[in-house]
């Protein structure tokens, strides 16, 4: 295992590739790995894209990893794709906008099944990304799941959020309405060439938040499939990051995410701990039971299986 | 969480029909894998590439263009090269019998050409990614 990790820290993409599998799947070396490879992360600036699916985000970030590269910076991506909810199967199509990347030795991208993770990512995204910290990735990039309107989760983990949207993706109501359209620190109008662009961009700039400490989300135009437009994308997401550093906000946010790890990581060992023995499995039969016989309501039952666990 | 089976589908060399390698990516999914579909148009190199960033269990090829002998053995020489040749490769399309034991001898672990059942191939990616050493 320990070999595993000193594989990735040299810059092994086969190690990594293999680690976020078993990350993935949960195997117990991986609890391990991630041990001795925290310290080495945090390292990088860390992009996530949401938006609706179709309105350019993997081509989007196609250019960005070219930009990014012409400007010496190495490039991680892991683009995540919805699991079927009937069968676990799942197909990971982002990578057919990100070919022309795929040989860089400094380009490394990841496709990651959503796995029945709510909220538009994968339960292993940001462990992931940890590991292309690792491997040497000083910009990683995120893709959501092509997003509706509430998955906001990417918001609470990246240091910078681009909300990708497109012309004539709905009237003034849906931008009023709340959710995804609060969470960008960077709007992007893809397919700007199309009608109902200018409207787009004058309705986002009309409702979009003015965020704390003087940071005011600019609303870009590109043409993705074209590379207009993404010089633009590429130096806002640099002024961004300074304006983290140089503000404090980026220590405000480091700690926002600690605090979301950890409230994530308790919730799922305590869950573990009181569901995963033999004995507790029976436990969770018989309480299932009462429910289902209206003798007890949930949030009764899972105070007394609390306590069971707190006494045992 | 158990063990996902992880595929990679891609179409190497020129030919734009990807009829097909959708079908097979499809039925793939439906029997509850992880399919990264890479889109038309790869080069080997990009192929090869791709298998090692997405840790995929095996591979599937599809090319319809008559560039198989050229193109499939390439795959698994690279594969080779970058210290991945355990992970199994398969091609299908338009492929003549007489090119089938060629094939296979040149590394491919299964070759399927027009009217292969989708069973046969689940069951045939099932088999190949349970066989791979980790």
């Amino acid at each position: 295992m320990t070999s595993l990790v000193a594989r990735v820290l040299e810059g092994d993409k086969r190690a990594a590739a293999r680690l976020i599998s078993m990350i993935e799947d949960d195997e117990p070396e991986a609890r391990n790995a991630l041990r001795a490879i925290y310290r080495h992360s945090g390292k990088a600036h860390l992009v996530g894209f949401t938006g609706p699916p179709g309105a350019g985000k993997s081509t989007l970030i196609s250019r960005l990893i070219k930009a990014f590269r012409a400007r010496g910076r190495k490039v991680g991506v892991i683009a995540v794709d919805p699991t079927s909810p009937f069968t676990g199967g799942a197909i990971l199509g982002d990578r057919v906008r990100m070919t022309d990347a795929s040989r860089d030795p400094n380009v490394f991208i990841r496709s990651m099944a959503t796995r029945g993770h709510p909220g538009g990512l994968a339960l292993a995204t940001f462990d992931a990304v940890k590991v292309l910290e690792a491997l040497g990735m000083d910009l990683v990039m995120v893709e959501t799941v092509g997003a509706g309107q509430s998955e906001v989760e990417i918001a609470k983990r990246a240091h910078t959020t681009v909300v990708v949207e497109m012309p004539a993706s709905g009237d003034e109501v849906q931008i009023l309405k709340a959710g995804i359209l609060e969470i960008g620190d960077l709007y992007v109008v893809n397919k700007a060439d199309l009608d109902g662009a200018d409207a787009m961009v004058s309705n986002l700039e009309l409702v979009i938040p003015e965020h704390s400490k003087g940071w005011r989300p600019p609303v870009l135009r590109t043409v993705a499939s074209e590379g207009t437009g993404v010089t633009d994308v590429a130096d806002e997401l640099e002024k961004h990051w300074k304006h983290l550093t140089a503000s404090g906000e980026l220590a405000a946010r480091e700690r926002a995410r600690a605090e979301t790890e950890l409230r994530g990581a308790l919730a799922e060992a305590a869950l573990q701990r009181l569901t995963a023995r033999p004995a507790s499995q029976a436990n969770l039969g018989k309480a299932i039971d009462r429910i289902v016989h209206r003798q007890s309501d949930v949030r009764t039952v899972a105070e007394e299986l609390l306590k069971a666990g707190k006494a045992s | 969480m158990a063990k996902k089976i992880r595929v990679l589908i891609a179409k190497p060399g020129l030919d734009g029909h990807d009829r097909g390698a959708k079908v097979i990516a499809r039925a793939l999914r439906d029997a509850g894998m992880e399919v990264i579909y890479t889109g038309l148009r790869q080069s080997p190199e990009d192929i090869a590439a791709a298998a090692i960033e997405e840790d995929v269990d095996a591979i599937g090829l599809s090319c319809l263009s008559g560039a198989h002998m050229t193109l499939f053995p390439r795959v698994v020489q690279l594969l080779k090269k970058k210290g991945a040749s355990d992970i199994p490769v398969a091609g299908g399309g338009i492929i003549p019998p007489e090119d089938v034991p060629k094939l296979k001898r040149a590394g491919l672990k299964g070759v399927f050409g027009p009217g292969t059942s989708l069973q046969d191939i689940v069951a045939f990616f099932e088999t190949a990614a349970s066989g791979r050493a980790k």
